[in-house]
């Protein structure tokens, strides 16, 4: 038994790395390296991803009434469209980034031999397991139907127990987020390399070093509530049941002040992989770095004030509602910031269109649809028709599907080469996009015209008038599907048979291309020194 | 403005029911426009230099450029401005939406329950749920929902109004709306509320408005009003012991004229007394104290059903 920890001598030569470096399960299991860790992430996200997505298929399928007779009974249904978003916010879009990719290249960029606290980090992981666990039981036992929201009185009063298990797993699992969050803010402020100044680190760094601002400082509030619905429903402490003196609409203060900050902790690590995208492969400096870093930490700041537009016909205060519309216009202007600087980047460069680059692209494409549908729901008069309706379910897939899923493949393919050594089919990952592409934009525009139209979310049935968009929409999530699966088929085919990479083959700058593929143990034979700006493609 | 008449042929929105309907309709219309505009200069440009700078052979040079400092500004101002605008014109449209007018034409407390929805008119007038009873309403005059819920959060969405409001169990919340024309007009719940949330629709039956009085008028469901059953109470519970219903001042405030006036408070602030702020003076009257009052009021919070307050506050009401 060999544990990945000791220190062997090692990186004398370039077939010696961190792959190889212990071998047999249980030194995978007790590893302690941050790459391997970030790897296991990657399989167990992968599974849970696979998870969410039957329950996705399940949900379009039963919407496409296909056949004279519902696939799915009311309650099984419910239950799909729960389990599918809480599977997918928390277990896959949340940690997707920051623990896999982020784990993986964060102190590789930074130039360090590790992350700050390398057992917290195994530590980490374990805790993940444990909460997704937890929560997975609750699809055994108790199944929840609430959605991923869930909304007081219906979860505290008006559903099974099992709310408590899948509340329970969201709570272990924010433990997670927020000491992977800790280990990450001091890693960058501690372990540099020589010369790595604050204005040097890669853009990939400081939307992570946001993302952990947001972790750590909102993942608590998400912890106090979960608890307190877990302690509302055993010990029926009346926080937020009427019958018992409580305020409903309170849950959904704390549920926001939450969530809202979350859907960066989704979006901000993916913006971080397009600027490492779009710099590699139009093979020049990023515009505008200074803007699209601290619009990284302006979006962080401002994203804490803006809950409340989830709430703008909740029984709120008109006045309420208008600050909050005002706030959120606010973060728009950072966002769109980091569009244009994107696109300047490309202007005068010399683009190549691997893999990687066409799902960044996608991802500007989407991201932008996505970004723009936020402008209606932020106003407030507009809002009012569409809140609650398929075209706020169209607006957050875009955002998070095509802005975050699209960024994790990508960044997935991209960081191949380092994480296994080898290729992947180009031709692989080019059908794999074009698929989920198009597959997406067939499931999702549909859903604006079908929330325009006024139909609204997490409906078991609908009008006979909607049939036509559903059942084109269910059509699209079958491309999805098959696009995610060329793209699994294409990783494996890549991690076994892949073509032997070499240690930068995109002629990226970043510290990471600077080490053998895949990295020594601990990441560089010889310290690295940093002389220039991250992206100098002089 | 003719170019924004062809919006509700291409839009896909539900009718205009509503004036109001066609506001947001050419809100809509500008935003769908700006973003087609804004998508274009993004995804378009995006695409030119895509092409125009794609990588042609190996050795060849990108530009050197950092920054920009006028384009930069320029693009963080102007999307500025144009989303201020967006923020002002939304408000405004939200401002009426939430607005009732003066004169309102008929008056309807609204329950959400799993799964069907409760309309009680001011004459005592009872429909219990969904398909069967419309909700039968005014043509071409306001309409007041005051809404809550027995249980879970509901949310009563008319889109032909593109109006919504949730409805809240513990508390009263309001929705009006004035629809043109005679007509039935569909209404969905949009809070997820369990096993049926689709399931739970009603119509809203706009009818001419003569039409609307004769039936109001005809023969009542309930016997007595809500404001009767109110005064009733309010002499069981000895609210007037404290409370003058002619304008005399008591312990306690007068009743008379109270409903739609501005109250001051003992901390400073003010509200105008509505439905919420009558339920819980009620129900809680410590949690706001009236300027130069004691607060001397028992708490009903326990003793009276949700129905309970509902009456005290109609009759109330009635006290001009
Ligand atoms: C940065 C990427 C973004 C992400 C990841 C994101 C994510 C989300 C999610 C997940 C929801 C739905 C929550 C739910 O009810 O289940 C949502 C709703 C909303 N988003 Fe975004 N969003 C993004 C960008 C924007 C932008 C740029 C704006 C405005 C300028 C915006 C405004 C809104 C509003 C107002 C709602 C509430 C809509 C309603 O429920 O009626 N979003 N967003
Ligand atoms: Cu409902």
């Amino acid at each position: 038994m060999s544990s990945a920890h000791t220190k062997t001598e090692h990186g004398h030569s370039t077939d010696h790395n961190y792959l190889n470096h212990g071998s047999g399960i249980w030194s995978w299991m007790t590893t302690l390296d941050h790459k391997r860790i970030g790897l296991m992430y990657f399989a167990t996200v992968s599974t849970l991803f696979l998870i969410g997505g039957f329950f996705a298929l399940g949900i379009r399928l039963h919407l496409a009434k296909f056949g004279a007779e519902p696939l799915l009974q009311p309650d099984t249904y419910n239950k799909f469209m729960t389990f599918h978003g809480a599977i997918m916010v928390f277990m896959v879009i949340i940690p997707g980034i920051p623990a896999f990719l982020g784990n993986f290249v964060l102190p590789i960029q930074l130039g360090a031999k590790d992350v700050a606290f390398p057992r917290l980090n195994l530590a980490s992981y374990y805790i993940f397991i444990a909460g997704a666990a937890i929560a997975a039981s609750s699809m055994i036992f108790n199944q929840v139907d609430t959605g991923w929201t869930f909304y007081t009185p219906y979860s505290t009063a008006k559903t099974s127990n099992g709310v408590i298990l899948l509340v329970l797993g969201a709570f272990t699992m924010g433990f997670s987020s927020i000491l992977t969050g800790l280990n990450f803010i001091v890693t960058t402020h501690k372990l540099r390399a020589p010369g790595m100044t604050m204005d040097r680190i890669p853009l990939m760094i400081w939307a992570l070093y946001s993302t952990s601002i947001i972790q750590i400082l909102a993942t608590p509030i998400l912890a106090i509530t979960l608890l307190l619905i877990g302690a509302e429903k055993t010990l029926g402490v009346g926080i937020f049941d009427p019958d018992l003196g409580g305020d409903p609409v309170l849950f959904q203060h704390f549920f926001w002040f939450y969530s809202h900050p979350a859907v960066y902790i989704m979006i901000l690590p993916a913006m971080g992989v397009i600027s490492e995208l779009i710099t590699a492969f139009s093979k020049k400096t990023i515009f505008g770095y200074r803007a699209i870093a601290y619009s990284s930490v302006a979006i962080a700041a401002v994203s804490f004030l803006v809950w409340g537009h989830h709430m703008f016909v909740s029984g709120q205060s008109t006045l309420a509602g208008i600050i909050f519309s005002i706030i959120t216009m606010f973060v728009g202007v950072p966002t769109a910031i980091k569009l244009f600087n994107w696109i300047s980047t490309m202007y005068r460069g010399t683009v190549t269109f691997e893999a990687p680059m066409l799902f960044a692209l996608g991802f500007m494409f989407l991201f932008t649809i996505g970004g723009l549908t936020g402008v209606f729901l932020a106003s407030t008069g507009m809002d009012v028709h569409f809140h609650d309706t398929y075209f706020v379910v169209a607006h957050f897939h875009y955002v998070m599907v095509g802005g975050t899923l699209m960024a994790l493949m990508g960044g997935i393919f991209y960081w191949f080469p380092k994480m296994f050594g080898r290729m992947t089919s180009d031709l692989g990952g080019r059908i794999s996009w074009v698929l989920i592409f198009t597959g997406f934009n067939v499931t999702f525009f549909p859903q604006f015209v079908l929330g325009a139209m006024g139909m609204p979310r997490r409906y078991f049935d609908y009008l006979p008038e909607y049939t036509n968009l559903n059942q084109i929409s269910t059509v699209g999530s079958w491309l999805i599907g098959l696009g995610f699966l060329v793209g699994l088929i294409t990783i494996i085919h890549g991690i076994f048979k892949g073509e032997k990479a070499s240690d930068n083959p995109w002629g990226a700058k970043t510290l990471e291309w600077q080490t053998s593929s895949p990295p020594p143990h601990e990441n560089f034979i010889n310290t690295p020194t940093v002389t220039a700006g991250p992206y100098d493609f002089r | 403005m003719s170019w924004s008449s062809l919006i509700p042929a291409t839009s896909f929105m539900p009718i205009q029911a509503t004036e109001i309907a066609k506001e947001v309709d050419l809100l809509y219309a500008f935003l769908i426009i700006a973003s087609l505009v804004s998508f274009v200069i993004l995804i378009g440009g995006m695409t030119w230099f895509l092409i125009k700078f794609k990588r042609t052979s190996l050795d060849q040079k990108s530009a050197y450029i950092t920054h920009n400092n006028f384009a930069e500004f320029l693009w963080s101002f102007i999307p500025l401005i144009i989303m201020m605008g967006i923020f002002y014109w939304g408000m405004v449209i939200f401002e009426k939406l939430r607005t009732p007018p003066e004169d309102i034409a008929a008056e309807i407390h609204v329950t959400g329950e799993q799964w069907a929805w409760t309309y009680r008119y001011a004459n005592g007038k009872e429909f219990y749920s969904s398909a069967n009873d419309p909700m039968i309403v005014p043509a071409g005059k306001a309409t007041k929902l005051v809404l809550t819920s027995k249980d879970v959060i509901h949310s009563f969405y008319v889109p032909a109004f593109r109006t919504k409001q949730d409805a809240v169990p513990g508390k009263l919340t309001q929705l009006w709306f004035e629809p043109k024309q005679p007509g039935e007009y569909i209404v969905f719940c949009t809070e997820y509320c369990g096993t049926k949330h689709s399931g739970m629709m009603i119509k809203i039956k706009a009818i001419p408005s003569e039409e609307y009085a004769a039936w109001y008028h005809a023969e009542k469901k309930g016997a007595d009003s809500p404001a009767d059953l109110g005064k009733t109470l309010f002499a069981q519970k000895a609210c007037a012991s404290c409370h003058s219903i002619d304008g005399s001042r008591i312990v306690g405030p007068t009743m008379k004229g109270l409903f739609g006036s501005g109250r001051k408070f003992a901390d400073g602030s003010q509200t105008k007394a509505d439905e919420n702020y009558l339920r819980e003076s009620i129900l809680v009257s410590s949690a706001k104290i009236v300027e130069g009052y004691p607060p001397a009021m028992p708490v009903f919070q326990g003793q009276l059903s949700d129905e309970d307050v509902a009456n005290l506050i109609e009759y109330i009401k009635s006290i001009k």
